[in-house]
This record gives C-alpha cells, structure tokens and sequence, in this order.
C-alpha cells in the first residue's frame, strides 16, 4: 500500500494544473467562485480552448477523440480540474450521449453527431425524466409512434436542464405500451427545432431558468435518429446512467468551495473578532473537512480497486451519497457564515438591474445562488434514497 | 497509489485471521475476559512467535521494521475477533517510547524481551486532571542523584496490572500544561511506593490507577523533552485502534446483516423493511469511509507525512463516531437480544465504545483539528 503517484504522474499533475491555470478566463473563474452558473457562450468558449488541446474527453476511446489515459491520469485530471476552479463542462453531449452514440450508434449516427459533440458545435439536452416519472424512471408514458420513415412523439418530458439553448435532445420514449415496462421503451435524437415541440421554463428555488418542460405535439422524428433497436431503449439509458460515475463524489469541487468556507469566515466580522474564532463554527468546518477527508480517501481506496481489476458495485452509489451531502453541508454552511445576509436574496437578473451594488457583502449573492440550486444534488442521477435501495440490494443476501 | 495489499501483508492478514478464527470463538472470548488475569499468555507466546511483537521495532533493535500499515494488517484483524492480549500496551506504547527514546543499554535491555514476549510493558501518561490532552502533566520527577524521584497520580493505564515494567510520564520542570518539561521514566510494576488499583474496562481489557510516592525511577532520553515522541507513539497507537475499530465494524455489519436476515416479524424478514436495509446501508457507508481514512492515514503515517496530528484526529474523529454508531445500531437491529451479555453485539458495542473514547474521543480530536483551521495549519 502507497499513496505516492508515479513521477510521469506527477509531471502530468504539473502539465494539467498549469496549463488549465494559464488557459481558464478569469471572468469564468469569477462566476465560478461565486456560485453562478457559466454563460452559455463561455461555457462553450471554455470547452472549446478543451478541445483544442485535446481534453475535452478524457473518457471517450482514443479513435473517437479520447486522451487515452490511465485511470490515474483521468483521476488527476478530474482533481486539477475542479481544483482550479473551473466549472464542470456540460455533460449531456460529452458524458451521456456522446458515449451512447459511439457504441450503439450506426456509423452515420456517429459521422453525424460526434465532431459536433467533441467541439461543442451543438447543445444537447437529457428527455429522461416525466411528470410521472421520476426515480421510477421506466413507468415513462411518452409515445412514439412508428409512421413510415418516421416516429411520431407525444408527451411531456420535465426537469429538463437548459433545454432552452439545446438543439437536440436524447430522449427516452414509449414505442409498445404492451409488455414489461423496461422492454417497450427505445432511445431517440431529436431535434429540438422540430415542429410541434414547445419548451417552457420552470423558475427553480434560485429564482433561476436552468430547468424545463418539453412538450411534444405530434413530432415527427426521423426513424434514423433512433439509437440501435427499438424497444431496447432501457439498456442504453441505463449504460449512461453508469458512465455519469466519473466525478460522482465531487472531491476537488468540495475541497475548493471548503477553501472559499473558510475565507468568508475569515472574513465575517464578529464584533471585535471575526467568525473564524467561533469555536462551535470552526468545530462545524473541521467535522465536513473530516468527512471530506474520509470520502477523498474513499475514492481513492476504490480507484486503486479498479486499476486491480476489481469490478466496483455498490461503491459508486456510496459516493453519490456522501458527496452530495458533503457538498450541501459545505453550501448551508456557507449562507450560515453570511449572518443576517443568510436571509437575503434575488435573482440575478434583479441584482444585475440595480445601481445601488451589492446585497451585504459581495460574496454573498452566489453563496445563496448554488445553496438553493445545490439541493437537487441529493434528488437528481437517482435520489440518496434511491441511492440506499440500490446498495441495499447489492450488499444484502 | 495502491491501497492493496501486498503479497507479504496478505499472508500477514491471513495468518492472524486464522488465529482468530481458531482461539477467538466468542464464548472462549468471554471466559478469557472473566479470567483473573484478562488475556492468555499461551496466546500472548503464539504473539510472539508468529513475530507480531517484533513487527514495529525497527530492525536494528531486533525488530521487523514493519510500518504502521503492516501493523493496521494485524490489529484490524485482531480487531475482528475483540482479542485481549496487550499488543498495544506493550509494544505499541511501552516498547515504541523506549525505542523513540531510550539509550543503546536500555532498548538492548528492554526491546528484544518486548518483541519476544517474556517482558511487558504499559504506559502511564494520563492523569486524572488531563481528560485526553498528552501535554498536561502534574505528575513530578525530581532528580536525586543519577536516578529521580516521581510522585503523582496516574489514571487509566491500559493493562498495567499484568505488566512488568512501567514506562511513566512525569514533569520535570515547567507548568501542568506546558509542552516541555515532560519526561519519560522507566519503573519496576512491583517497585517501592508505586500503588495500584487494578479493574476492568467495559470492553472486558484491564486498566489501573497508579499512585506514585517518591518512587525510584530510571530516565529514558533527554529530560524534559519527551512530548513530542510521547505524541508520535500516540500518533501510532491510535492508527492501530482504529484498524481494530474498522475489524470490528466489519463484523457488527455481517452479524447484523445475518441477524436481519433471519429474524422474521410480520410474516417477513425484518430485512424486507426499507427502514432496516436503510440502516444497514448507513453502517456500511461509515464502515467503509473509517476504513479508507484509516488506511490513508496509516500511510500517510508509513510515507513520513508531516502535520500528522492533523490527520490522525481527523481519522480518529470520523472512526470513533463511526464506532460509535455501527455498535449502536448492531445492537438496535438485534431488538431485545442484542442487550444481552450472552450475545457477541453487545460485546462489540462496548469495545467499539472504549476505542471511541481511547487517545481522546470523536469530540476531543474533531476540536483539536479545527485548532488547525483557527491558527491556519489546515487551512
């Protein structure tokens, strides 16, 4: 047992963290640090600068335009990245789709969608979850109907992130209502200019538009847009489920935003003193820093189990349990250290429109901002409860 | 970075699992903690034999120069079974202070009979007034010719009763709660003015009192500057706890698991209940985080790490809840039956308990780790 990496590593730890440190643009990092979420243009400007140096997708093969790294590499890189700061590029062409089409996918399909992907040419958006359909995600009731060359949509699909700046959509639909709920569902593209969709926004806790509805009225999809076999739809949508596992416990991001913690408490004046001296605070920041530490270890522990070969089961869900947690715990205490400002809040299309500055201190907006937007943490990708069943099954006889 | 285990520590591994497994059935376990001297010396030979006493001396002191790992191999193996015998007093708080401190005579005289098993030793650092700070020493030595004087009180002290040699902390100069000043000495258990109140410990182990009057005793290092080694054996010793504590969490959670599995209420296993599979998913997930921090933090130990007080009271802080919470629960789950004396959970609930409160509890090092964050250490 070690935890010393190979000096190649470590030279590659040097190469991430210094070229992401020369190349990230400081007004990315701001809205970062303060807990808004990225424009749409310099998200896809940031993932462009990406791809041109070639990381965009560290996960994808090599002949589809991967890195091919190790999964120490890849595990570094995750680290350097969030640990500069950076906000997470967007995951529905890179880490969802784009997997989904190169390995089930016709070569057309791939020659078709995946470059686009790669460069961050064409926004997508994730049609899994429903009205009616949430963790029991199968029980979906949007109907595809098979018309000559084409399927024809109807149905409601919700939740759906930033689906007002998609041009496509993957899409989860019902193609035989007549068998066991898994096996009448297929996998479709669609694209989101087709007639007869409409996308309304849903205004989140953060007083925010990042969520949607989509509606489909008769959409007509090409039936070259469906993903390998109809009515296998389950097995696709499960296989990406599995590959969102790469930054589940969110490690670095929580290690960072712990940093900015400790900063604001620095910073929040107590009388004569400042926060930072409370003892029954500095006692709340060290108890998540010890859970961090225990959850870093963690992933760790179970990244050396999966060089040795070991297929990981219930791990990655316990992950998913801890670090949302922990990255919820790091975001209340946060708003707490804001004092009586724990209490204030606006959109910020409102603060923007102000000539009056700030609301209490300047860190103050964005803290709230991700507090609220950081409670689906533990609901989207399968709730904490969900979460529990699924151990729950692997570890019990 | 690997977190698996070597050929050689898997054999290791192996070799205490089948000691275990074969001399550590829980109703043997129980009558060897009934017994007038709590622990076996034929186990303690076998210890000895199979070189787990010499395992941390460094080889040039007759040891194996293991690491902490290759010891968090064996004690989270002990840890499984609740053994008794005092691999912890003995060599990895007497024997490693000697070794950290002693002159060549002294660890010649000392450390080979440690690793060997025909000498014991305990240390007394705790007192009364401390609660769980290592600096705060009232206990006084006074020099009087080439050997001093000690007198004081000293509490808790793990498995003196059965020890032959006693190694004590006691001030030689300063304030109760000064850093320097604190000295280490060597005494005879049976020397002239040393009282002793023996008794057991909730999880079956022995522990005693000791009243120190002008008791004779031979020096170990430089005087006044044993905190520091006194702090890094500590440092140690809590890595072995909490490997014993991550053995015995493994097997609240299968006998739990079992147990539910089994119990039927209504018709149905109560591990059909949602709340129940629930509650065994907590324990597994707090099992499975004291395990990764304690082997992080063990090699982190092995690796030369500096600021290790840090990392050992946040490892210690998250396994003794850990501890804490997994030995509740076992018992929860087992209803009724759990709160017995002839059931093996209650057992692990008392001797997950004591390793909670053993070189400070979850409180005492989550508070000394944010001491880190005021004055910037961890920052």
């Amino acid at each position: 047992m070690d935890l010393q990496f190979s000096s190649d590593d470590l030279a590659f730890q040097d190469e991430v963290r210094s070229f992401l440190k020369e190349n990230l643009p400081a007004s990315v990092l701001d809205r970062s640090d303060r807990g808004l979420h990225p424009l749409k243009d310099d998200i896809v400007a940031w993932q462009k600068t990406l791809h041109k140096k070639g990381w965009i997708a560290p996960n994808w093969p090599v002949k589809h335009g991967g890195t091919g790294w190790s999964l120490t590499q890849k595990y570094i890189y995750n680290r350097e990245y969030f640990l500069t700061g950076a906000p997470q590029t967007i995951a529905f062409g890179l880490n969802m789709v784009g997997p989904v089409i190169y390995t089930f996918g016709t070569q057309k399909q791939k020659d078709k969608y995946l470059t686009d992907i790669l460069q961050s040419n064409v926004w997508w958006c994730q049609g899994y979850s429903e009205p009616g359909a949430g963790s029991d995600l199968a029980s979906l009731r949007t109907r595809a109907v098979r018309d000559g060359d084409d399927y024809v949509v109807n149905g409601q699909k919700i939740w759906t992130s930033w689906a007002q700046y998609a041009d496509m959509m993957f899409c989860l639909v019902r193609t035989d209502p007549d068998v066991k709920q898994q096996e009448g569902i297929s996998f479709l593209l669609i694209d989101m200019t087709s007639p007869g969709i409409e996308v309304r926004p849903i205004i989140g806790l953060d007083g925010e538009h990042s969520l949607n509805e989509v509606f489909f009225d008769d959409v007509r999809v090409p039936a070259e847009n469906l993903i390998g076999e109809e009515n296998k739809g389950w097995t696709y949508a499960k296989f990406l489920l599995g590959n969102e596992r790469n930054t589940i416990a969110r490690v670095s991001r929580s290690q960072y935003q712990l940093k900015r913690l400790k900063e604001v408490a620095r910073a929040e004046r107590r009388g004569a003193g400042h926060l930072i001296e409370d003892t029954d605070f500095r006692r709340r920041i060290a108890r998540i820093e010890t859970d961090l530490m225990a959850l870093e270890a963690m992933e760790l522990r179970y990244l050396s189990q999966d060089i040795a070969g070991k297929k990981l089961m219930a791990e990655p869900s316990v992950l998913k349990i801890r670090g949302a947690e922990i990255a919820q715990a790091i975001k209340t205490l946060t708003v707490e250290a804001l004092g009586p400002y724990g209490m204030v809040y606006e959109s910020e299309d409102q603060l923007t429109m102000r000539n009056d500055g700030p609301l209490g201190p300047e860190y103050a907006h964005g803290a709230m901002a991700d507090h609220l937007y950081q409670r689906a943490a533990t609901i989207y990708g399968g709730t904490n409860e969900i979460q529990r069943n699924i151990i729950a099954k692997l570890i019990l006889r | 970075m690997n977190f698996e285990l070597s050929g050689e520590q898997q054999m290791l591994k192996d070799s205490v699992e089948r000691f275990v497994q074969d001399n550590y059935e829980f109703a043997k376990r129980k009558d060897l903690a009934g017994s007038a001297l709590g622990y076996s010396d034929s186990h303690w030979a076998v210890f000895a034999e199979m070189g787990w006493l010499m395992l941390p001396f460094a080889e040039e002191n007759g040891g194996l120069g293991g690491s902490a790992v290759d010891m968090g191999v064996v004690t989270e193996a002990l840890g499984a079974g609740m053994t008794l015998e005092p691999l912890v007093p003995s060599v990895l708080l007497g024997g490693k202070l000697v070794e950290a401190l002693g002159g060549a005579a002294q660890k010649d005289n000392i450390l080979s009979a440690v690793a060997g098993g025909q000498l014991k030793l305990a240390l007394a650092y705790g007192e009364p007034h401390a609660r769980f700070d290592l600096n705060y020493v009232e206990a006084t030595a006074v020099k009087s010719g080439n050997k001093y004087v000690l007198n004081g009180r000293k509490s808790v002290v793990l498995q003196a009763a059965s020890a032959d040699k006693i190694v004590v902390i006691a001030r030689t100069s300063g304030d109760a709660a000064d850093t320097s000043g604190i000295s280490a000495f060597l005494i005879d258990a049976d020397t002239t003015g040393l009282l002793k109140q023996d008794y057991p410990m909730v999880d079956g182990q022995r522990a005693s009192d000791l009243w120190l009057q002008d008791v004779q005793a031979e020096l170990l290092g430089a005087e006044g500057a044993a905190f520091a080694a006194l702090q890094s054996v500590i440092d140690g010793a809590i890595c072995a706890v909490c490997s014993e504590a991550v053995g015995a969490m493994g097997r609240v959670l299968e006998m739990t698991k079992d147990y539910t599995a089994t119990r039927n209420q209504f018709g149905k296993a109560i591990s059909d209940n949602q709340v129940v599979q629930h509650r065994l998913v907590d324990m597994f997930t707090v099992l499975e985080e004291s395990k990764a921090i304690t082997d992080m933090t063990t090699m982190r130990l092995a690796e030369g790490a500096q600021n290790t007080s840090a990392l050992v009271s946040a490892m210690k802080a998250k396994v003794g809840e850990a501890a804490r919470f997994v030995g509740a629960q076992g018992v929860q789950l087992h209803g009724g039956i759990g709160m017995t004396d002839e059931y093996p959970i209650g057992h692990y609930f008392k001797r997950l308990m004591a390793i909670d409160v053993m070189f400070g509890d979850s409180a005492h090092h989550l508070n000394r780790y944010a001491e880190g964050i005021a004055t910037g250490a961890n920052s």
